[in-house]
């Protein structure tokens, strides 16, 4: 049913629809109007089976999900900038255990100077944890992708992170479908654990391992998260048969028939991104976009594609004109006849005209 | 597209103002979005919320620059903020005083504005009349709603009661009942002047 609805309250309910069994999460702006809802719904008993856990940090957020993952439960968490990397070790190590864990970042910038508006330095940070990072361009496709994740995670056993830009997403209202009970059940069955710990049926999860087998068990995952490319379309293709609402899934182009000038971004700047292009498309200027929904893994189609700047949206220092949304760029730059060039870009501006 | 910026100060329910415009113009069956622009707002500190309203649906979530209908809650920020920044010539200001443009110091402003498209309201007044409370956004609303028509008393009213249940939202319904009451007198007198 649609909704006037605020972006936090909408993934709220639709997190809360997926039957977590283990909500834990400890409170940062811009991520609390999340798990504050979703601690309201479990004490209102609205989720039914669900444990709220309050702990003391983020680290510990996550390490609880750790272990009630891996004993099977359907777990999910929110965080965001400094939150999402003072969990760090426990990232990585969801990802090593191939814990299908959910977690929402509510994208926002990691200080000095401090700052607690939007941009994607946060999860770029962990953009090689071996998370599978999901960006939502507009609140209907968070609401969305998250109930898409819990079914990526758990067919694949890989987390998944939603990147939700905070404020300019989190905190809109706006008119948002919000799915029925019975359409999330008919898509998303409950979580049966490939492997659990299991004191009836002991067996280890995340053993030492040598220089021997390291890099081994590192290249196994890194297959792991590569068949996400083919996943996340497949489960986006059925998501909109149950839905009847269609996103491609890896990546979205707009108006790109024709295009001269392709701008690449993430993330809720693409709104503002396809007004501009409308407007310049009006006045004649082939340009189109390309929006990329999953980072990672980084959908391959893009490589062998001439794009122009990709809109950066995080902040960087020490690389020369290069932040994490370009470094796909020296694979593509032997592609392409003309070496594209990315640019720093502030709010609102296309970069590479 | 119609678009409005609502300043404040921390405390003054701007931001819940833009939520319940936005919930408002939902019911009208229009497009909306509304959001805050916090920044390590306290109670006090200046505050800006925006809203959208469309036919189309809305995709852009930038700050809103140019805008069609400007609230000022507090006129204590009159020469503080740059408040009309972007105004629109045929918008609309309204401002939250017992006082006169004139003696606010903004009649200039209204010079270059269609007639009544500027007014002062004394919301504050009106809230403690009818709620009790120095609250004033929701009697800013009906204001907003009579002075500018983008959105109908009626669905603002049924925003503020959905927004708050029971009798708070009862009392804030009739308080922008009163507001828009009032405007439309100020409108009236206007026309025949």
């Amino acid at each position: 049913m649609r909704e006037q609805i605020e972006g936090s309250q909408a993934i709220a309910r639709v997190v809360g629809m997926c039957r977590p069994q283990v909500v834990c999460a400890y409170p940062i702006t811009p991520q609390t109007h999340i798990v504050e809802s979703l601690g309201l719904q479990v004490k209102r008993g609205d989720i039914t089976g669900c444990e709220f856990i309050n702990v003391e940090s983020e680290f510990a957020a996550l390490s609880v999900l750790i272990g009630a993952s891996a004993a099977g439960s359907r777990t999910y968490t929110a965080t965001a900038s400094q939150g999402l990397l003072y969990m760090t070790e426990a990232v990585y190590n969801a990802a090593g255990m191939g814990l299908p864990i959910v977690m929402t970042v509510a994208n926002r910038a990691v200080g000095a100077p401090i700052n607690i508006w939007n941009d994607h330095s946060d999860s770029m940070a962990l953009r090689d944890s071996g998370w599978v990072q999901l960006h939502a361009a507009d609140n209907q496709e968070a609401v969305d992708l998250h109930i898409q994740a819990f079914r990526l995670a758990e067919q694949l056993s890989v987390p998944v992170m939603v990147c939700v830009d905070g404020f300019a997403l989190t905190h809109a209202v706006e008119e948002i479908d919000i799915p029925g009970q019975d359409q999330v059940d008919a898509f998303l069955p409950p979580f049966v654990a490939r492997q659990r710990l299991d004191p009836a049926a002991p067996l280890t999860i995340g053993s030492m391992v040598g220089p021997d087998a390291f890099t081994e068990v590192r290249y196994l995952a890194h297959q792991r998260l590569r068949r996400a490319t083919d996943l996340v379309p497949a489960i986006a293709a059925e998501f909109a048969g149950v839905f009847g609402r269609s996103r491609p899934g890896l990546l979205e182009t707009y108006r790109a028939e024709g295009a001269e000038t392709l701008v690449v971004a993430q993330g809720s700047v693409t709104g503002t991104l396809f007004d501009v292009i409308d407007d310049l498309r009006d006045s004649g200027v082939p340009i189109g976009a390309v929006v990329v929904t999953a980072y990672r893994p980084f959908p391959a189609v893009l490589s062998p594609t001439c794009c122009r700047g990709p809109l950066e949206w995080s902040s960087w220092t020490g690389r020369w004109r290069r932040g994490p949304a370009g470094s796909w760029r020296p694979t593509s730059a032997r592609l392409c006849d003309r070496a594209p060039r990315a640019r720093r870009s502030s709010p609102g501006s296309v970069a590479d005209p | 597209m119609f678009q409005v910026r609502i300043h404040g100060r921390g405390g003054q329910g701007a931001v819940t103002a833009a939520e319940i415009l936005s919930v408002a113009a939902f019911l009208d069956g229009h497009h909306a979005q509304a959001f805050p622009s916090f920044g390590s707002e306290r109670m006090g500190a200046p505050v800006v919320a925006f809203c959208r309203i469309d036919q189309r649906p809305i995709r852009s979530h930038d700050p809103v620059v140019a805008a069609d209908g400007i609230v000022v809650q507090d006129a204590t920020l009159l020469h503080e903020v740059d408040l009309f920044a972007g105004l629109q010539p045929d918008g609309f200001v309204l401002i939250n005083s017992a006082r006169s443009a004139e003696d606010l110091g903004v009649a200039d402003l209204a010079v270059g504005m269609p007639p009544g498209h500027l007014l002062t309201l004394p919301a504050t007044s009106l809230a403690l009349e009818r709620t009790g409370r120095a609250v004033a956004n929701t009697a800013l609303l009906g204001g907003l709603a009579a002075l500018s028509g983008v959105v109908s008393l009626a669905s603002i009213t049924e925003a503020i009661r959905r927004r708050f249940p029971g009798e708070a939202g009862r009392a804030n319904a009739a308080l922008a009942g009163d507001a828009a009451g009032y405007v439309d007198t100020l409108k009236e007198e206007l026309s025949r002047a």
